[in-house]
């Protein structure tokens, strides 16, 4: 696969790491149980487009949301989580 | 000798030695092991896969389901080679396999006696009872009766690489339609890359030998390849096989730079394995020629009519003197007029009642082949007219299959074209056009041009421009084509590779297997190393016939890399043995050497273990010496391996205060915290050392094993969690080289090598400052204690390492390694990678106060989770008894043995010379209670079954009077 780091360029993806699913935000301390146990273990799993987290960790190190299909491995954006 | 007096594309100044089963025989430099073979008259190669019948060469190349041999000797013996790809070399050495105890006598050729048992499925039939048997004796013999080749058991001597290329077109084929395309896209400026599997290019104008503009096709190949080679932005990949299409234009290859040799030259690699990314690509891999199933097809002398051609043109190597061609469409009289161009008595066989005479040919018109005779190779053909011919050759025509693998293997399913009879491809991989003979064009000039456009465009589309190829003039004339398939009657074999025949389809389909994707796991059709590529729509055919359908509802199976066997090598480069990964050296490597040390692998790091004198007798001795020197006197310790982060920027004290558990933010400038980290799921991350160099900087410290995940972790925190804070993470464990000192004389020892004030006023514990060193280095020292002794850290630039520590060792410390440091931590309790596994919270390490109750964290919310804060939970403490080993389980005393009786395990132990005892630290259920009492420590392993005391985790100075002396 090949990954357009927004500040690399477009590079294969061993050079990326990935945690898989991008997490939902990180709910305030004082949030329900559900909540927490929703970002910290509830992930979706879409035959299609799936926001995903990955680090360009051979290159700016910058982590990345990645929106790609499951089905067919197309990459349709790439953007650093700190711009 | 069948090789003719003239012709072909050999050397024949140049004669090449080499061995078949121990015979010996000559061939020709341009010769392959499977041409110079039938040059020297020798048919009967190798034995079946499960009935061990004798087999001879079907095909030209890559497709051979039958020639595979045993090639070299050795550590450079490889299996399952095919003969029609080998290159031949002086001193080749090759040897039939899969008989004993020879090729010509096969005692397991009594198989095919038993065929009716080894039928489609037998394996789930014949050995289901007892369920036992199967691993004991079924498989065991089974193995030993069907297979292949035999593997070298020596490590492989060569080397191989890997390599990269990026390029605007790839051309997978270097026949008519990929020399075309490639040219096409290469007069445009494009950057080309032409890849073929054969280590001459030219596809079938060099089988075929066809004329291209009123001259021999070789010639206008060579034409073109000369051009090529003269572009400077165009690679031409012979002996290169594109086997596998992956994500987003990036394609697998191996290159055999060195295969064609007896052993690679100094310094060459056997094998390259490459990573194309390409932006376009035409496949130009063209076409393969398919049997046709009938009685006795596997007989050695029967063979591909494309692939007998070959042999004739390319090789001046004439198969037999008295030819059959059975031939379903018009493609196999060219192989019946060019063996009787070459002196061969001919005849042609063809289903097709239309089918005419041919000058010099003899013609049965609407006839089949039914059988074939000869015991160890072919002497008569049988047809449905009852006649018997005597032939020892018979070549096939089964029509063509167009060689569509790359254009599958991003999962573009391949669609029936009946009117060609054949699979085309469907839907390549973004990027990719098929062209020529693996698009369904069949004929030259439809070849050249289809390449020659395809060419273009690629080279169009990624943005050059030029004009069209002026194309030669090329036969356009299409092979009318009748489908045949099957000849009905027994051992009628279909795959050659798995030996599997027409009646066993018949019998899957019949059995219910009417799936394809089922009838092929059933009979095994297909799942040979060759993948069916002569096998596959003969099977199918047979299969849709069986089920009352036509082959396009039957559907086909779909292709999967690698295209042609890859070797582990060819993967994985350059990266075995000790370079399977970096080794990383610390700054007092060389150092550590020259005093002794040895070293122990902790992840990538080498690190000094104990550094050895003369006169010790084992690494206890060294060991105790320097832990009891740290406890009495001074030594120190290379840290360096430590992970090294610097947090810079307004915002880093708020993003440590929220990476940390413990308050971070409230620390002033110039100290130290020692902190942990919590996941989110609230176990403990790692644990480390915090330095607030000035406000706006800090240096943490990270353990070694965890150094790049807490870099890592930092970074998501930071990008992810908290982006509005202005922070920058850099990591700098390579940028000092960082020596712990520590004992009751480390300060005396510090105040020799350094111009800073090191009283405990000026630097107390948990301090940290820059310092000037004698001999003008520069660094920082930290005032910080692992071992419960009174410790300072020193960082100083790698390069001034070796320096320091010779002025530390003059200073009176001596050097001591990692076991000590091992032990020097047990002794005082410091929780590490044993307590640190993933699974234990701050509470479990003794630790939970740390847990700030007024700010916000990294796993605090779960942290609280209730079986996180379970007094059951096992807990930190410390361990004495005799026998102590790591790993051993902890039960109540009389209690049985049982995992429900497991109340935890040793972490950690170690011989204690301070207190003269064997001591450990152990996770124990309910820890601290337990203090004071008597513990069973069970060993199984070991075979130890003792008891232990249990005590408090710290064993020396509980009240840390020492660390802040």
């Amino acid at each position: 696969m090949r990954i357009p780091c927004p500040l690399c360029g477009e590079r294969d993806a061993a050079e990326f790491s990935t945690i898989g699913s991008a997490p939902p935000p990180r709910p305030a301390a004082d949030a329900p149980t559900e909540a927490w146990h929703e970002y910290l273990h509830l992930r979706e799993n879409p035959a299609g487009m799936h926001a995903e987290l990955w680090q360009h960790i051979h290159g700016c190190r910058q982590w990345l949301r990645v929106m790609r299909d499951t089905r067919t491995h197309a990459v349709a954006s790439a953007e650093a989580c700190r711009p | 000798m069948t090789r003719l007096p003239s012709g072909g594309l050999i050397d024949r100044a140049q004669s090449l030695r080499f061995s078949f089963d121990g015979r010996g025989y000559q061939g020709h430099a341009g010769d392959t092991l499977a041409s110079a073979l039938l040059a020297n008259g020798v048919k009967l190669v190798g034995r079946s896969f499960k009935y061990h019948r004798p087999r001879g060469i079907w095909g030209l190349g890559s497709e051979e389901p039958n020639a595979l041999v045993e090639l070299r000797d050795g550590a450079r013996q490889e299996p399952n080679t095919r003969a029609t790809t080998a290159e031949l070399f002086e001193g080749l050495a090759a040897r039939s396999q899969n008989r004993w105890p020879s090729l010509r006598f096969d005692v397991m050729a009594l198989n095919g006696l038993f065929g009716p048992l080894l039928s489609a499925g037998f394996y789930y039939k014949t050995f289901m009872w007892p369920a036992s048997f199967w691993e004991k004796v079924y498989e065991p013999l089974i193995r030993r009766a069907a297979g292949l080749g035999r593997a070298a058991t020596a490590p492989d001597p060569d080397a191989y690489e890997r390599m990269h290329a990026h390029c605007d077109v790839l051309v997978v084929g270097g026949g008519p339609t990929g020399l075309a395309a490639a040219l096409a896209a290469a007069r445009c400026g494009a950057r080309v890359v032409l890849a073929d599997e054969d280590f001459r290019l030219g596809g079938r104008l060099l089988a075929d030998a066809p004329e291209i503009g009123g001259a021999p096709g070789e010639v206008w190949a060579a034409l073109v390849l000369a051009e090529l080679a003269s572009l400077p932005d165009v690679m031409l990949l012979p002996r290169t096989t594109i086997f596998g299409a992956f994500d987003h234009g990036t394609y697998g290859a191996v290159q055999r730079v060195a295969d064609h040799l007896a052993e690679p030259a100094p310094g060459q690699p056997r094998q390259r394995g490459w990573t194309i990314v390409a932006k376009r690509v035409v496949l130009a891999a063209g076409a393969v020629e398919r049997p046709i199933a009938f009685p006795g097809n596997d007989r050695p002398g029967v063979m591909s009519a494309a692939a007998a051609r070959g042999y004739l043109n390319r090789y001046a190597v004439l198969p037999g003197q008295r030819a059959v061609v059975f031939t379903a469409g018009d493609d196999g009289w060219r192989t019946a007029r060019d063996l009787r161009e070459a002196g061969a008595e001919v005849t042609v066989v063809d289903p097709r009642d239309s089918a005419r005479g041919d000058k010099g040919l003899r013609v049965v018109a609407g006839a089949r082949v039914v059988g074939t005779g000869g015991r160890l190779g072919l002497s008569s053909v049988r047809l449905d007219t009852g006649e018997r011919i005597a032939a020892d050759v018979l070549a096939v025509a089964g029509g063509w299959n167009p060689t569509l693998h790359l254009a599958s293997h991003q999962g573009g399913r391949p669609g029936w074209d009946e009117s060609l009879a054949a699979f085309l491809p469907g839907t390549p991989p973004p990027g990719m056009a098929v062209a020529g003979a693996a698009a369904g064009r069949f004929t030259l000039a439809a070849c050249l041009a289809d390449g020659a456009a395809a060419g273009l465009q690629a080279a169009r589309d990624t943005g050059h421009e030029g004009q069209p190829l002026a194309l030669p003039r090329a036969d356009d004339e299409p092979a009318g084509l009748r489908a045949l398939y099957h000849v009905p009657g027994r051992k009628a074999f279909v795959d050659f590779q798995h030996d599997v025949t027409a009646d066993d389809i018949a019998l899957a389909a019949r059995e219910g297997f009417r799936s394809v994707e089922h009838a092929k796991r059933y009979t095994t059709l297909g799942m040979a190393t060759d993948q069916g590529r002569t096998a596959n729509v003969v099977g199918l055919a047979i299969l849709a016939e069986a089920t009352g359908r036509g082959i396009a509802e039957t559907g086909t199976t779909m292709f999967r890399p690698p295209y042609t066997p890859v070797t582990i090598g060819a993967l994985a480069g350059a990266q075995t043995g000790p370079d399977y990964r970096p080794t990383r050296l610390t700054p007092l490597h060389a150092w550590s050497a020259r005093h002794g040390a040895s070293f122990v692998a902790t992840g990538a790091w080498l690190r000094p273990e104990w550094y050895a004198r003369p006169g010790e007798a084992g690494w206890r001795d060294s060991v105790d010496r320097e832990v009891l020197q740290v406890r009495k006197a001074v030594g120190f310790c290379d840290v360096s391996t430590l992970g090294k982060i610097e947090v810079v920027g307004p915002g880093a004290a708020a993003l440590l205060d929220f990476v940390y558990a413990n308050a971070i933010a409230t620390l002033k400038p110039g100290r130290i915290r020692y902190g942990i980290m919590l996941r989110e799921d609230g176990f403990v991350l790692d644990d480390g050392t915090c330095a607030r160099i000035s406000e706006h900087r800090f240096f943490v410290t990270t353990t070694t094993a965890n150094a790049a995940r807490v870099m890592q972790h930092l970074e998501y925190v930071h990008q992810v969690l908290r982006p509005e804070l202005d922070v920058t993470i850099l990591s700098v464990t390579d940028a000092w080289a960082q020596i712990a000192l520590a004992g009751p004389r480390a300060r005396d020892v510090l105040a020799q090598v350094t111009e800073a004030d090191v009283s405990n006023a000026a630097l107390p514990h948990m301090a940290c400052t820059e310092a000037n060193f004698a001999g003008g280095l520069r660094g920082r020292l930290y005032r910080l204690s692992f071992s419960g002794e009174l410790a300072f850290e020193i960082g100083v630039p790698p390069d001034d390492a070796a320096a320091m520590a010779d002025r530390l060792l003059t200073a009176g410390a001596v050097p001591y390694g990692t076991e000590a440091l091992g032990v020097l931590r047990i002794e005082k309790g410091h929780a590490g990678g044993g307590e640190m596994n993933g699974q234990t919270t701050a509470g479990d390490l003794g630790l939970g106060r740390m847990l700030s109750p007024t700010k916000d964290f990294i796993g605090r919310v779960m942290a609280q989770r209730p079986a996180l804060v379970d007094p059951r939970r096992p807990a930190l403490v410390g361990l004495r008894g005799e026998g102590l080993r790591t790993g051993a389980h902890l039960l109540d005393p009389g209690a049985a043995a049982t995992t429900a009786n497991d109340l935890g395990h040793v972490t950690a132990s170690c011989w204690s010379p301070h207190l003269q005892a064997q001591i450990g630290l152990a996770l124990l259920s309910g820890g601290q209670a337990r203090i004071g009492t008597r513990i069973r420590v069970f060993d199984p392993v070991r075979g130890h079954d003792g008891e232990a005391e249990v005590v408090s985790p710290v064993f020396i100075d509980p009240e840390g009077g020492r660390t802040r002396g």
